[in-house]
């Protein structure tokens, strides 16, 4: 009676291919970054409210987070507090990427919500952002001393990303920083 | 606290769903009157508790507390009352929970109206359905919970998708997973009555009411989404062939199969096999198309955020839930005999044929939706299937279907008898051949040898299927709801081909640039822009136009497009200006800023687009009317 | 006829049906299927010429050039390595953006100018193409978004 195990053999068949089409998905709409583990791309832009230049080759030789960051950007304000945080943890610089924004927007931003960044570098045009394979806002790199990208999270930091993910990766990683849950 | 009291409730409703299915499948097979008798109980807790959890979500979205993970992503406290409701199901957590209680309710359905059936057999029916809902209530709790915490809670949610923000996809979901999931009823009485080797005809008279009633309900789901489609998104369309809308119409195929071969089943005891089968194959594309749009192997406007673990999880939910009936089947089916023959013309061939030629064109959609999928498996390449292979496939089994259903609906069963109505079928297909010849020789100007011969078939249905109850009434005979129901559902079903041929063919539809003053002109329709505004809505402000439209000179419709923003997710969306008018639909959408003061302006005329819903809402309604007919609820359970 | 010859009758007739109906699926099926390619395949000459195919990747930013106050549009698809000019006359989607994911459907001419009849953007800020996303991975790195619907993206 082969003929009743038929639907069954082309279903165990079906079945093989939406596996192999769950192992793939991740695939589809996870880019895992080429950056990781290469050489940050270097930038020289304007930093937020002077006249002045940034260049982050002027980090070189140590740690430090980018932050990309937009006042258009509503998860940005959820990961505020996270980020006042690990700048009051002083355990590295952080640079702020202000995307494709109005620079009296990002200083009304920064003034009424605190200021977490070292430095504010102004990406108007969003260049750079391209450079570093900016997909969307919040995004966060962490550069080591060798200036090679050590990791990036995508999303709003949160304080299990920044204790699971950064912090374990910064080398003598002091004391994580205080917020319990 | 009420949101953790939910979530308890759907831990306990998981407890009496193991119970369901361990007392209904255990105590059928052991025959122990005792512990079948805790399934009824059981179900009804079921239910009970996993009312309380959807329940528990939705005070927390009505009460915006936002310290609920699942809230703040998908609602906003500038959001509407009615759309906090409907945005429980808004997101991938809570339209699961959705589909979790529309099964139990399913169940619960079940339980209390079968009371005239055998216990070990209803045992077994909730048993099935408790292995469903155990399987979904894991799902829900280990990866898709929707009660979690979101600590420290953000002082406002991220408002819900705004293409969502609307009324009728308020009510697509529900219907839909009605539609889905009723096939569930369905697919447990066919397990059951595997399991209990009952598989004579009775199995098929109390599996008929209930699926017809899921059939409606997926009918009306489906039509809601595509009306949706058609307003919301934007641009015009009612139907894309995207993957989720194809999930959707599968199960709906094999289930149209479905019905009709149940009542070759009931009525005459043959197919009896092939009808199992349908039976399992309609709940299985339901479920696949459940994995399809919840794993993410497929992407679409209607899918959910791709998560893999999910995939997983639903993949092999679905490999031991169908694998285990298809099993079953290889093991039970080759017992089943139909003795009884019948004759070419009879009822049972054009059933048969018609569940060949409605399976060939299930099967065409599943190819064209699989596709990309096993191109991208075996590694040849990225493709894409549109419009261009679904239409000219999908038509290839349908035509002759509609031909067979208008001569078939007329046939006896066993015998061939269509002589005593030949003359009617006769006196239809000439009406509906000379309308064909009109439209040929240009009595319209038709663009495609399709549209006459599809028009023809439409009337001819639509007159053959009103043949017989007309007849009954003009001589005083009896018209129970079953044949109500099926003339209706038939005549829908050519109402529903001539709307969409006229659709099809007679659509006006072009892409203007306009300055506020000037017009262009659409086939003989013009377009007139005559004023911009900006208006504002409780949670979007909009930049709002002001079309004129003319026919000939004289003006036909007034439209207001509009180009919102809505704030919280900061996207922009288009929201079409529709005039819906009896014969026609003259629409118009605002594009973008040309430039130079033009805007973009996409103008379309469809004409009688509003009947293609309009008949599939009748199909729905003939199907319910059909499932209420007395003899269902006759108690005897002999064959 | 016996009833043996008219079950053989019917056998015969549904296998015929079946098959010239998966005939003629298949070939429409070969027919109209379209294939997808990124700029660097296009480049490449891998895209047929005569033939309707799916272009995708992200809009270049400064590209997008409209004589003011007409349909007409030109602007450029990159993968990052190599540019695709694209020509469309209609209304685009409401996302269609510089720097953001798109897919045309179109022939390329043979000026290698691609002309599109249909512009398919990200329907919500959620939704990047998965062709683009892997062909944009191909060449370029960077992360797409894990949980996207917690991100946005600036307008232009």
């Amino acid at each position: 009676m082969m003929r009743f195990l038929l639907p069954a053999g082309v279903f165990a068949a079906l079945a093989l291919v939406l596996f192999i089409g769950v192992q793939r998905a991740p695939e589809k709409s996870v880019i895992p970054s080429a950056l990781i583990g290469q050489p940050a791309p270097q930038f020289e832009l304007p930093i937020l409210g002077t006249n002045d230049g940034f260049n982050n080759a002027s980090l070189q030789g140590q740690w430090y987070l980018l932050n990309v960051w937009g006042t258009w950007c509503p998860e940005c304000v959820n990961e505020h507090q996270m980020l006042l945080e690990i700048a009051r943890s002083q355990v590295l610089p952080m640079i702020g990427l202000n995307w494709k924004d109005e620079d009296a927007a990002a200083q009304r931003w920064l003034t009424q919500l605190g200021d977490p960044y070292d430095v504010v570098a102004v990406d108007r045009d969003g260049r750079v952002a391209i450079d570093w394979g900016v997909y969307g806002a919040p995004e966060t790199f962490l550069i080591n001393d060798r200036g090679l990208v050590e990791y990036k999270h995508v999303g709003a930091m949160t304080l299990n990303v920044w204790r699971e993910q950064f912090l374990t990766r910064i080398p003598r990683a002091p004391p994580a920083t205080g917020g319990e849950r | 606290m009420i949101v953790e009291l939910g979530h308890f409730a759907l831990i306990l409703s998981l407890m009496a769903a193991i119970f369901t299915a361990f007392f209904g499948l255990l105590g059928a097979h052991l025959n122990r009157a005792e512990w079948m008798a805790v399934v009824r109980p059981s179900t009804y807790a079921q239910f009970t508790l996993v009312s309380l959890a959807l329940l528990a979500l939705g005070y927390a979205f009505v009460q915006n507390d936002f310290s609920v993970l699942y809230v703040a992503t998908n609602s906003n406290s500038a959001l509407p009352v009615f759309y906090r409701v409907s945005a429980i199901w808004g997101g991938h957590e809570g339209s699961l929970l959705l589909w979790l209680w529309i099964l139990v309710a399913w169940s619960t359905a079940v339980a209390l109206l079968s009371q005239g059936l055998p216990a070990s057999f209803t045992a077994r029916v909730l048993g099935v359905l408790g292995i469903i809902a155990i399987g979904f209530m894991l799902f829900t709790l280990a990866t898709s919970s929707p009660f979690e915490r979101l600590l420290p809670a953000p002082p406002d949610g991220r408002d819900l998708n705004p293409l969502l923000q609307d009324p009728a996809l308020a009510v697509h979901p529900p219907m839909l997973y009605a539609g889905y999931v009723g096939f569930a009823v369905a697919f447990a009485f066919a397990c059951a009555a595997m399991l209990e080797g009952r598989l004579d005809q009775t199995w098929a008279r109390w599996t008929r009411p209930w699926t017809t009633i899921a059939w409606a309900f997926l009918s009306v789901g489906i039509a809601l989404g595509s009306w949706w489609a058609y307003y919301e998104l934007g641009w015009g369309g009612y139907w894309f062939w995207d993957p989720v809308e194809n999930a959707s119409f599968m199960p709906w195929l094999v289930g149209t199969a479905l019905i009709h071969s149940l009542a070759v089943t009931e009525k005459r005891g043959l197919f009896k096999s092939w009808t199992l089968l349908l039976a399992i194959l309609a709940f299985s594309l339901s479920l696949l198309g459940t994995f399809l749009v919840r794993s993410g192997v497929l992407v679409s406007v209607h899918s959910f955020a791709a998560d893999p673990e999910r995939g997983m999880f639903i993949l092999a939910f679905l490999v031991l839930i169908i694998g285990g009936a298809l099993t079953l089947y290889a093991w039970r089916a080759p017992l089943l005999r139909s003795a009884a023959g019948f004759e070419f013309t009879a009822r049972e061939s054009f059933l048969l044929f018609n569940n060949i030629l409605l399976v060939i064109a299930a099967a065409a959609v599943f190819a064209g939706t699989m596709a990309p999928l096993i191109s991208d498996a075996l590694g040849l390449g990225t493709l894409s299937v549109g419009r261009q292979y679904f239409d000219p496939v999908f038509l290839l089994p349908t035509l002759p279907l509609l031909a067979l259903a208008a001569v078939g609906i007329h046939s006896g069963w066993k015998k061939g008898r269509l002589s005593d109505r030949s003359r009617a079928i006769w006196v239809t297909m000439i009406v509906s051949l000379a309308l064909m010849l009109a439209l040929v020789l240009g009595a319209w100007d038709g663009p495609k040898l399709l549209t006459p011969l599809a028009f023809a078939l439409g009337i001819w249905l639509v007159l053959s299927a009103l043949i017989d109850p007309w007849e009954r009434w003009r001589r005083g005979l009896s018209l129970t709801p079953a044949i109500i129901g099926m003339a209706l559902a038939h005549a829908a079903l050519g109402l529903f081909v001539l709307s969409i041929t006229a659709v099809e063919s007679y659509t006006r539809e072009r892409d203007l640039a306009l300055a506020v003053g000037e017009a262009g002109t659409v086939g003989e329709f013009e377009y007139r822009l005559v004023g911009m505004e900006t208006v504002e809505g409780p949670n979007y402000d909009a930049l709002r136009a002001e079309v004129l439209v003319y026919e000939n000179g004289d003006l036909v419709g007034t439209l207001h497009p509009e180009k919102r923003n809505y704030w919280v997710q900061r996207s922009v969306m288009t929201e079409a200006g529709i005039d819906m008018q009896w014969t026609r639909d003259i629409f118009a959408a605002l594009g973008e800023d040309l430039g130079a003061g033009r805007w973009s302006v996409r103008a379309q005329v469809r004409p009688l687009i509003n009947y293609v819903w309009f008949a599939a809402f009748l199909m729905a309604l003939g199907g319910v009317i059909a499932a209420a007919d007395r003899r269902y609820r006759r108690k005897d359970t002999s064959a | 006829m016996t009833p043996r010859q008219r079950r053989v009758t019917l056998v015969v007739g549904i296998l015929a049906g079946v098959s010239i109906a998966g005939a003629l699926a298949l070939s429409a099926f070969r027919e109209n299927v379209m294939f997808f390619f990124d700029p660097s395949q296009v480049a490449a000459g891998e895209a047929p010429i005569d033939k309707r195919f799916r272009l995708g990747g992200m809009v270049r930013p400064g590209s997008v050039d409209r004589q003011a106050g007409s349909l007409e549009l030109q602007f450029v698809v990159t993968d990052f390595q190599q540019d695709v000019p694209v020509r469309y006359s209609g209304v685009v989607p409401d996302l269609f953006r510089e720097n953001q994911g798109v897919v045309a459907h179109g022939r390329l001419g043979t000026d290698g100018i691609f002309v599109a009849d249909e512009i398919l953007a990200k329907h919500d800020e959620n939704y990047m193409p998965p062709e683009v996303a892997r062909a944009i991975k191909d060449k370029h790195g960077g992360v797409m978004p894990a949980n996207p619907d917690l991100r946005s993206v600036p307008e232009t």
